[in-house]
């Protein structure tokens, strides 16, 4: 058993002249914060990569930098899923009697800290060094690619995919840290530039500069009470070439895995945080999840059920097509978000009741998969 | 289907694809590599490509992302299942569309890449 105890999230955009280890250092010291810990109580520490700051031991440079000296630190790398990634080990470690308090941290300047074509080079290296890269592919072609095929498999359109944008970008805009806040509609996106066919820019998530941290603990440190019921994992595969089912990436594995941890049915959730890197991204990953309906997840957006006050309401802080995606911290936004939900503290956001959620994380083309449960337990 | 001579394909500069097949568990695949990802096996046979298949799917890049790609843009890129049962990424016609039959020819491309480019069979 584990709990959340602790939360801290910048702002999301633009950090000009901060580093990953500002970035890192303001989300620690806001999730330690709230969790009522000072920096001796951390014995476990994990942190997330950087591409702003390379390093081979970059969980030990910010514990001397942070004033952290723990029994038990690394940094984790599986993309997109790191943030989730490594929120399960936390809780595995913590359940494993390693460590009693685990800060899981990450941030990074990875809109100021370089150029715009040097994030899109790097990332678009999750593809084949030798049989995709020298292609000239893009992250945003990655996901162009899964568009096509999965909108030719189940009839979508790109105003359907549109709908993700405009709800992320309606949720945004009542969250004062958020990257993009005004709000869009349909047309808008539909009218935004070309990016990688059929994703427009409104499809795709946005470069920010943020961090994001929460602790993991073996005991609560004050009244919210929190626990991981359960997570699970899937790596079907790493390149998109090598993808065998584009409706059956491993979400619907690394879920199983997490359902029967927690001995949980995706059905009885009442929040939901999806990775949402593109709105293809989460349009597929809330049809393969079981959250809609095979075709059906941009309609129930249109209905509304995906809102602050709709049945199932999703990723309420914008996610990352709107609060922003500065890395590994980008997903580990959706979890703070839902801690906030869990325990009331999403001001205007707050939705009824947050009482059970899941949480999804991938990363590389829908190559590594996280799944989590979280339950309030009072 | 025959045994490639040189064992050279488009990612060494020469106008050809391999794949490989397992000679133990049949399966197929692209990457190269020395033993057979599905079964373990070793000494898996590299195979020339006939270069015919059928489009998986498509994009058109607008926005490349490094400064020798940038001059080719708009490219179209396609995923395209060949006749012998692997998948491969390649360039392709503009107006393409899954489904179509395709044959590959060879373009150059940024970085001295000689770019596998389907066309319409």
């Amino acid at each position: 058993m584990s709990f959340i105890t602790g939360v801290g999230l910048t702002s999301f955009g633009l950090h000009e002249g901060r580093s990953t280890l500002d970035l890192m250092s303001e989300a620690a010291s806001d999730a330690l914060a709230d969790a009522g810990l000072e920096r001796d109580a951390i014995d476990g520490l994990l942190c997330g990569y950087s591409t702003t700051m390379p390093h081979l031991m970059l969980a030990t440079v910010f514990a001397e930098h942070f004033g952290l000296q723990p029994s038990y630190a690394h940094a984790v790398q599986v993309g997109g899923a790191t943030g989730l990634a490594m929120a399960m080990l936390a809780h595995e470690l913590v359940e494993a009697g390693v460590a009693k308090h685990i800060l899981v941290v990450a941030g990074e300047n990875r809109l100021t800290g370089q150029a715009r074509d040097s994030a899109m080079s790097t990332l678009a290296q999750v593809g084949h060094p030798e049989y995709e890269f020298p292609l000239g592919p893009t992250i945003p072609a990655y996901y162009g690619l899964l568009a096509s095929r999965y909108m030719h498999e189940y009839g979508l359109t790109p105003a359907d995919l549109a709908e993700f944008a405009v709800l992320m970008r309606k949720h945004a805009a009542s969250h004062p840290g958020a990257q993009f806040r005004d709000e869009i509609t349909v047309a808008d996106v539909m009218a935004s530039r070309e990016i990688a066919s059929p994703l427009k820019l409104l499809d795709c998530c946005p470069v920010s500069d943020g961090g994001a941290a929460f602790i993991v603990s073996r005991d609560p440190t004050n009244s919210h009470q929190v626990k991981i019921i359960g997570c699970g994992q899937a790596h079907m595969h790493q390149h998109i070439s090598a993808m065998k089912d584009i409706s059956a990436s491993g979400a619907a594995i690394s879920l199983g895995r997490a359902s029967n941890k927690a001995s949980v049915d995706v059905g009885q959730i009442n929040y939901a945080a999806v990775y949402d890197s593109f709105t293809i991204t989460l349009t597929m990953l809330l049809e393969e999840l079981g959250l809609a309906k095979r075709g059906e997840a941009a309609s129930r957006a249109r209905n509304g059920d995906f809102g602050l006050t709709g049945v199932l309401p999703l990723n309420t802080h914008g996610g990352l097509l709107s609060y922003g995606h500065c890395g590994c911290g980008g997903a580990m936004a959706h979890l703070v978000e839902t801690y906030l939900q869990m325990t009331r503290r999403a001001g205007v956001r707050q939705v009824k009741d947050a009482s059970l959620a899941l949480l999804h994380g991938d990363g590389g083309v829908m190559s590594s998969h996280v799944s989590m449960f979280l339950e309030r337990v009072r | 289907m025959s045994v490639a001579v040189d064992l050279k394909d488009w990612t060494q500069g020469s106008a050809s694809i391999l794949y490989q097949s397992c000679g133990a568990c049949r399966h197929v695949w692209y990457f190269r590599r020395v033993f057979c990802p599905s079964c373990g096996a070793v000494e898996p046979l590299t195979v020339q490509a006939s270069g015919r298949g059928v489009v998986y799917s498509t994009t058109v890049v607008l926005r490349a992302a490094t400064p020798e790609t940038k001059s080719y843009a708009p490219y179209s890129m396609l995923l395209v299942d060949m006749d012998e049962g692997f998948r491969m990424m390649a360039h392709g016609d503009r107006g393409l569309v899954i489904g179509d039959k395709v044959v590959a020819h060879f373009k150059p491309f940024a970085n001295g890449v000689l770019a596998p480019h389907f066309v319409k069979a």
